[in-house]
């Protein structure tokens, strides 16, 4: 954490708001000089006064936590200002329902190779008993075409499920349905 | 009847007929302004809001109300703790892909293998036959294959 009151160079935000950067400035050891863009985008988002707030509201151990996903959720939002992190989001959560797609195909797979392993099992060799293959432990299976639910806020349902962020060209932008 | 928006009642104000809240924050939904407020005041809202076009607005505000209520939840990470955990399934997910399909392969390698014995033993046991087939042939009987 930088502490750039007690180098007498005002700390990023203390620049950017042109005031002095007192001792004890709750900014400067979550807004360095060296990246001013940080806190431009975290007061054109949020806005100073509001992230004082948010600041004097949590613990010293968690504010640098805090400044730094605030950072992140503005540095989203100025790129996207529609969509902002809602954006990222989606396009994880769709990930995520394909990995466990493929994932739910790759244990049915498996299920059958177990299942056609016993019927056809040929007497084995004596020599090549050390070959042999166990099927799967029952508890890594997952129900085949069970739908994955992605991690929820407190019930917030996302608002958009369909986003710029299609990574499947060939799919509509909506038709999904909500979360 | 002229019902002020929940923005401007929240900020105790008159409603004016071209109220940049008003179509986003009815007036039954009180919440959804005040959380809104609470993370980024209704001046940064406004702003936002009036840099867009209309057609986009409905959906940032409606991003923005869940983005609070994450901030809301989780004062320290916000919405990026979701996004933390996402990247943590996604982890997960092809951890648990890869070692499913390496047990696949087992499969695959072994299924191949048995195919390869099968056809071993079967050529072994054609060539028994053919062996016994000809076996009442002695060295006296034996027809002659072309070798002299």
């Amino acid at each position: 954490m930088a502490s750039s009151s007690s180098y007498n160079s005002p700390c990023a935000a203390c620049k950017f708001l042109r005031r002095k950067c007192m001792p004890g400035c709750i900014f400067a050891p979550y807004f360095p000089p060296e990246e001013p863009q940080k806190f431009a985008n975290v007061h054109k988002i949020f806005g100073a006064s509001n992230v004082t707030k948010m600041l004097n509201e949590l613990l010293p151990h968690q504010r640098e936590d805090a400044v730094n996903s605030l950072a992140y959720e503005a540095e989203a939002r100025v790129r996207d200002p529609v969509y902002g992190c809602v954006g990222a989001i989606s396009f994880l959560q769709r990930q995520v329902q394909r990995l466990q797609k493929e994932l739910d195909t790759a244990n049915a797979d498996l299920m059958r190779y177990a299942c056609n392993e016993i019927p056809t099992a040929l007497p084995v060799p004596p020599d090549m008993a050390a070959t042999s293959v166990q099927p799967m432990a029952a508890s890594h299976q997952r129900p085949v075409g069970s739908f994955y639910q992605p991690p929820a806020t407190g019930g917030f349902s996302l608002p958009y499920n369909s986003l710029p962020w299609n990574d499947n060209p060939s799919a509509g932008g909506g038709g999904e349905g909500g979360i | 009847m002229n019902t002020r928006c929940a923005a401007c009642k929240y900020l105790r104000r008159r409603c004016p007929s071209d109220c940049i809240f008003s179509p986003y924050f009815p007036p039954h939904d009180p919440q959804r302004f005040a959380s809104i407020h609470r993370i980024y005041g209704a001046s940064n809202v406004a702003r936002m809001l009036q840099q867009l076009p209309v057609n986009q607005r409905a959906a940032t505000v409606d991003c923005l109300y869940y983005e609070a209520q994450c901030r809301v939840q989780d004062p320290v990470c916000g919405c990026v703790g979701v996004i933390s955990l996402l990247y943590q399934e996604i982890h997960n997910a092809e951890t648990k892909l890869a070692k499913t399909k390496a047990q696949i392969a087992l499969f695959v390698d072994s299924n191949s293998a048995r195919e390869d014995f099968e056809v071993e033993s079967d050529l072994n046991v054609l060539l028994h036959e053919e062996g016994n087939e000809f076996a009442h042939l002695g060295p006296s009987n034996q027809v002659s294959f072309g070798f002299t």
